[in-house]
């Protein structure tokens, strides 16, 4: 039961960093960009480019090395969300809602296949593993380095929340977030702060890559699919677009999935986790936090 | 410090533009009998195994394609899960006829009904919400539908149906069965979208909320191309169970969803030919490209961006008839 809990939000934390970035962007520019969890692939891949090239880590050193790539890993993967950005969906700013989507499953679809063509089809298997001494916490059994890396995520998820809420770029992302061409006569300069923002949620995507690397050894061209529809889901339960909520719609979609697997059965576990997005579309639809979104013509 | 453009105005999809002559001969309603008669006419000239199977393949693209064009092309609606609805029409017509040891034709009627039932189940509650939300519930379901195959007793888990009868005898005369139904399929989907139900599709694809002001019951319009988007993809199932008489769970990934969805934008969201055009290209292109198979997704990716950056409207562009005149 512990286990089963703990399990849980480990796993919903991933989800929920995942998320973030979905939200964000969301809430900035009303683009859902499914290009987000190819970017947690780039993000894991990159994290093993890294890894690869220093050689072996030993086991001592495994954190604050692994620690070091996050940084990294970071760094590049918002770079790499700025670049997404600049050549796919800043060219179709003021197009219909339908090019831009349609844009966005493209670039999923040219970051996937590029990685295939670049690292090619087989999984990989992560250099650095999270295996060490176990503790037992009210009965479940957890690691020290899960505790790190869900602390890590904590980290990123209060900065993230500091950041929009209290800083004047948070203040700017608010305001573009209500009105793009009023923010942008106040003087904010729109396509910048747009940029940061994608650089943000990609870091964070990113982030959980390398975590999800990891904790789960292997990686493949193909991890991102699956973990940005269950990020959507998780932004969805939450309320998209609220930072606070999307971080619970994580963990609650975590602890949903991992019950849902212990009652139903492993291979039931996504079809479980779809049916609980399309259950809370049709009965709650701006999520739990979220406030209601009324289409202003 | 900063510049700000004026806000330029929003792309329409469908967007007009004035005639020229090539324009005016591909607006020529005989085009479309003529590329009938060239299908009809491949098996006198190439009648291999291969040739048929990779034509019938085709043509079965062509009515997936011209189905989820009603649902993206007219109506405005992104659905990323088409290949479930095809995988409904496959499975529904394999299991009866396995089960039951009916004729594929004698399922038709069932696969119907399943296929609405599923189009009501995934739309009812969906598409009362926005449109972006739709995409992503859709891509969802596509999934569902495929686990589901995968691990119930009844569809056979992974290794799917096997033994279902096929339509006809030979490879040849399966090819003219199939190039005939989906002939009738794009025709009856381009009726369609002329009919009045079909400008009140496109109207909601425009601008819903003029669409709703004026009268027009949105959610119902929506609804109605959804399910109609449903029944041509479960149809095209039918004829894809006849045809390779095996199916599995892995015929039907998201990848097949975004191929098809790939064809339609490639040719032109809303234009019938220009989707018909689209899908004969992304069908046949894999096999006279065999060697870039492992960057064919990749290009695909890099294609569906370029399209929608440089020519939304597509290869071949749907022109409203009504400002024609």
């Amino acid at each position: 039961m512990t286990q089963l809990v703990w399990n849980g939000l480990f796993v919903g934390s991933f989800y929920a960093l995942v998320a973030l970035g979905y939200s964000m962007v969301y809430g900035i520019i009303k683009l859902l960009n499914f290009a987000h969890g190819d970017l947690y692939m780039l993000g894991a891949f990159s994290g093993f480019a890294v890894l690869s090239a220093l050689g072996g880590v030993s086991a001592a050193m495994t954190l604050p090395v692994l620690l070091a790539v996050l940084l990294l890993t970071m760094v590049s993967t918002g770079l790499a969300g700025v670049v997404l950005e600049r050549v796919a969906y800043r060219p179709l700013r003021g197009a219909p809602r339908l090019s831009l989507l349609i844009t966005a499953v493209g670039a999923s679809f040219a970051i996937e296949y590029g990685m295939r063509a670049v690292s090619g089809p087989d999984p990989r298997v992560y250099p650095v593993r999270l295996s060490g001494t176990t503790l037992e916490v009210f009965g479940a059994r957890l690691t020290l380095q899960q505790l790190v890396l869900i602390g890590v995520a904590v980290v990123l998820m209060v900065g993230l929340n500091l950041l929009v809420t209290k800083t004047r770029e948070g203040r700017a992302m608010r305001a573009i977030a209500l009105d793009p061409s009023t923010s942008s006569l106040m003087g904010i300069d729109v396509n910048a702060v747009i940029s940061r923002t994608f650089f943000l949620g990609s870091a964070l995507a990113g982030a959980a890559g390398v975590m999800a690397g990891a904790y789960y050894g292997k990686i493949d061209f193909l991890m991102g699919f699956l973990i940005g529809l269950k990020a959507f889901t998780a932004a969805v339960i939450g309320g998209i677009g609220n930072i606070p909520g999307t971080m619970l719609g994580g963990l609650v979609l975590g602890l949903l999935e991992s019950f849902g697997t212990y009652w139903l059965g492993g291979e039931w576990r996504d079809v479980f986790a779809f049916g609980v997005l399309i259950l809370f579309l049709t009965v709650r639809p701006t999520g739990l936090l979220g406030e209601r979104v009324t289409e202003r013509v | 410090m900063n510049q700000t453009k004026a806000p330029e105005a929003p792309r329409k999809i469908g967007a007009k533009q004035p005639q020229t002559r090539l324009s005016k001969l591909f607006d020529n309603r005989w085009v479309g009998l003529a590329g009938l008669l060239i299908a009809l006419l491949v098996p006198f000239v190439n009648a291999t195994d291969y040739t048929m199977s990779i034509m019938t393949t085709a043509a079965i693209f062509v009515m997936l394609a011209s189905g989820l064009n009603i649902v993206v092309g007219f109506t405005g609606l992104l659905d990323l899960g088409y290949a479930a609805f095809f995988a409904v029409g496959a499975y529904t017509s394999g299991i009866l006829s396995t089960r039951f040891d009916l004729p594929l034709v004698a399922t038709v009627p069932a696969v119907i009904v399943v296929t609405v039932i599923a189009g009501v189940i995934i739309g009812a509650p969906t598409l009362r919400l926005r449109s972006d939300y739709l995409a992503i519930v859709t891509l969802g379901f596509g999934e569902i539908i495929r686990i589901t195959a995968n691990n119930l007793p009844i569809t056979g888990g992974p290794s799917g149906i096997y033994g279902i009868p096929g339509l006809t005898d030979g490879p040849v005369s399966l090819y003219f069965v199939t190039v005939l139904i989906v002939a009738i399929a794009v025709i009856g989907a381009s009726r369609l979208g002329r009919s009045r139900l079909g400008r009140a599709m496109r109207f909601v694809r425009e601008d819903e909320d003029a669409a709703e002001a004026t009268g027009v019951h949105t959610y119902r319009v929506k609804l109605a191309a959804y399910i109609a988007g449903a029944v041509w993809g479960g149809l095209a199932g039918v004829l894809f169970a006849g045809q390779v008489s095996a199916i599995s769970p892995n015929s039907f990934t998201f990848l097949y969803s975004a191929t098809v969805l790939m064809a339609v934008v490639l040719g032109g969201m809303g234009s019938v030919p220009g989707v018909v055009l689209g899908a004969i290209i992304i069908s046949l292109l894999p096999e006279l490209l065999r060697d870039a198979a492992d960057y064919r997704f990749f290009i695909f990716g890099v294609l569906l961006i370029i399209v929608m950056i440089v020519r939304p409207q597509g290869l071949w562009p749907a022109r409203s008839r009504e400002a024609l005149k």
